[in-house]
């Protein structure tokens, strides 16, 4: 029963790590050391890899299809924002956590009533509260500055010891060490026994509430989770940006993310990692090129993404990967 | 184990004006080989969603050992061991075959709630399911993708998962539906080896198959059940040849 066996293995084995999960780890390092001048930049790049990261747990694990997803990392950004400038408390960890407590109590309250229903009910309802949200910030001007936004943020040393330069060194450390500590935890999670049941409910939720498996709950759950990511990401925003706007709670954000995801691919974590990158990179060059038009680029490559990379980028490569393996043959 | 394992009581579900369960007084005894047969709309799929609890009663109970599970959702009902299979394959169609069937082993013994430690690590889990596969003849597949089997054989994997729930009382929903006559002995043999302890409803339109699997015979009409026998008594009462058989030679 060799068949059987290999079966088993792959099981037992798929969580363990593969030597090109290492990839996007050593570029991100490598971008410290080649691109100083960009590292500013570059640390947005990471934040955005990090939203996207958390709209992968739900959208390509979960099979949760959301417009509203901006809602949580502008819950993250104001918390961590109003905390610095209005409150007077400016550690940029402690900030981080209450941010993503903030934007995971919202995940959790807003789940529990929208994840009872699916596909385009469930995507105009996530909009709708993404949008009510937003109205809201826009209306309690007195605490969130209204359409002109936090400002004056100015965050305490890192650790009590780095200071941030203008170069964004430690931003960019800060940023990318945040990201590498969710990433571990989302790997952990996709890879559960909770994950697996993510994926069945992904594949056909009909047949898990056949089999006794508590869909909404589980569905509550990941969105809760996804929703504090989403909220360590707008934290990490505010701090780095030491500003926060109605931007933060946009439909084009909650948009933007779901572009990128969709470059990258969804359902296999790294998609963020591609995507996020790809879509930051196009938008910060076709903006040089053409400050009217670059959404044009933008729109062109998502058309092409959609046409001939359905999976994504990274879909793309596994499959010339399987071609170039089986071709010696 | 003996006594009855699920049973109606007056159970009645309407859509609007049209009834698809009428008064349905019915039992399951433990262990049983029952099929439940009868025209097509004569809601036979629609009584088994009532059974478990997919849909809700317009009036009636329904009891699990005695227990009145009548306000239960399909989750719990499905925790407390009914489980089913369907007419249509609903299985997760990206998946691999072990996969399928460790995701129902899984949320029986409760390890889904598990969010850190991998699924690579449920032993337990994995082999339960692996041993499920070689139960049903399906061991040698259980690393491809459900998608690429064949019909026949991915309804043996409709089945698998059923079997992961480790059910006491199992609905199957035309098991050999779709499945080239010539292979459907394929699925009968897979359900004359499920233990015998489990109580077992099956609905299905091929004769052959439920005189050669069933104990018992009911005979659903309009919502309605007109009559419940022996395979050769169905068989012989004109108001069931009138209705169903249709003067057909059995």
């Amino acid at each position: 029963m060799a068949a059987a066996d290999s079966a088993v293995t792959f099981l037992t084995e798929r969580h363990r790590w593969h030597w090109s999960e290492a990839l996007p780890w050593i570029v991100a390092v490598g971008c410290f050391f080649v691109f100083p001048g960009y590292l500013a930049f570059g640390a947005q790049i990471l934040i955005a890899i990090l939203f996207a990261l958390s709209l992968d747990l739900i959208l390509g694990y979960a099979g949760i299809v959301t417009l509203g997803h901006a809602a949580f990392f502008g819950a993250g950004a104001y918390t961590a924002g109003l905390l610095a400038a209005r409150l007077g408390w400016s550690e940029p960890l402690s900030c981080l956590v209450l941010g993503a407590v903030a934007a995971a109590a919202l995940g959790f309250v807003s789940g529990w009533f929208l994840l009872r229903y699916a596909g385009l009910t469930l995507l105009m309802l996530t909009l709708a509260a993404a949008v009510l949200l937003s109205e809201f910030a826009n209306a309690q001007a007195d605490i969130t500055g209204g359409f002109d936004g936090v400002t004056g943020i100015e965050m305490w040393p890192l650790f009590g010891v780095f200071n941030y330069d203008l170069y964004g060194h430690t931003n960019y450390v800060y940023a990318l060490a945040t990201l590498f500590a969710v990433f571990l935890a989302a790997r952990r999670i996709v890879h559960s026994p909770f994950g697996q049941a993510l994926i069945g409910i992904r594949e056909n939720t009909n047949r898990m509430r056949a089999i006794g498996s508590p869909v909404h709950r589980r569905l509550v759950t990941v969105y809760t989770i996804s929703a504090g990511m989403a909220g360590i990401a707008g934290a990490l925003f505010a701090e780095t940006n030491a500003f926060v706007t109605l931007d933060v709670l946009s439909f084009q954000r909650s948009a933007a993310v779901l572009v990128m995801l969709i470059f990258g691919g969804t359902g296999r974590l790294y998609g963020a990692f591609f995507g996020a990158a790809i879509y930051m990179l196009l938008e910060h060059n076709l903006a040089k090129l053409n400050p009217q038009f670059w959404e044009f680029g933008l729109g062109a490559a998502l058309v092409l993404t959609v046409l001939f990379a359905r999976r994504g980028l990274l879909g793309l490569v596994e499959d010339f990967g399987a071609r170039f393996r089986s071709a010696p043959s | 184990m003996s006594g009855v394992a699920l049973q109606t009581a007056g159970l009645c579900k309407s859509f609007g004006a049209i009834q698809v369960a009428v008064d349905i007084d019915f039992a399951l005894e433990s262990g049983a080989r029952h099929a439940l047969i009868g025209p097509n709309g004569a809601g036979k799929t629609s009584f088994v969603n009532l059974l478990t609890g997919a849909l809700r009663p317009s009036a009636g109970r329904v009891m699990l050992h005695g227990e009145d599970v009548t306000a239960l959702d399909q989750i719990a009902r499905a925790r407390r061991g009914i489980a089913r299979t369907f007419q249509i394959n609903q299985l997760f169609r990206g998946l691999s075959v072990l996969e399928n069937v460790c995701l129902a082993v899984a949320e029986r013994i409760g390890a889904c709630g598990e969010l850190w430690r991998p699924m690579g690590r449920q032993r337990a889990v994995i082999a339960e399911a692996m041993a499920l596969l070689e139960e049903v003849r399906l061991a040698g597949d259980a690393a491809k993708p459900v998608k690429q089997l064949a019909y026949g054989r991915q309804r043996l994997v409709e089945l698998a998962i059923a079997l992961g729930q480790r059910p006491k009382v199992l609905l199957l929903d035309e098991p050999a539906a779709g499945v080239p006559s010539a292979e459907s002995h394929i699925i009968l043999d897979a359900v004359d080896r499920l233990p015998a302890d489990i109580a077992v409803l099956m609905i299905e339109h091929d004769m052959a198959l439920v005189f050669r699997f069933a104990k018992l015979v009911t005979v659903m009409v309009a919502g309605a059940v007109l009559t419940q026998g022996a395979p050769d008594e169905i068989a012989a009462d004109p108001r069931v040849r009138a209705v169903y058989l249709g003067g057909a030679h059995v």
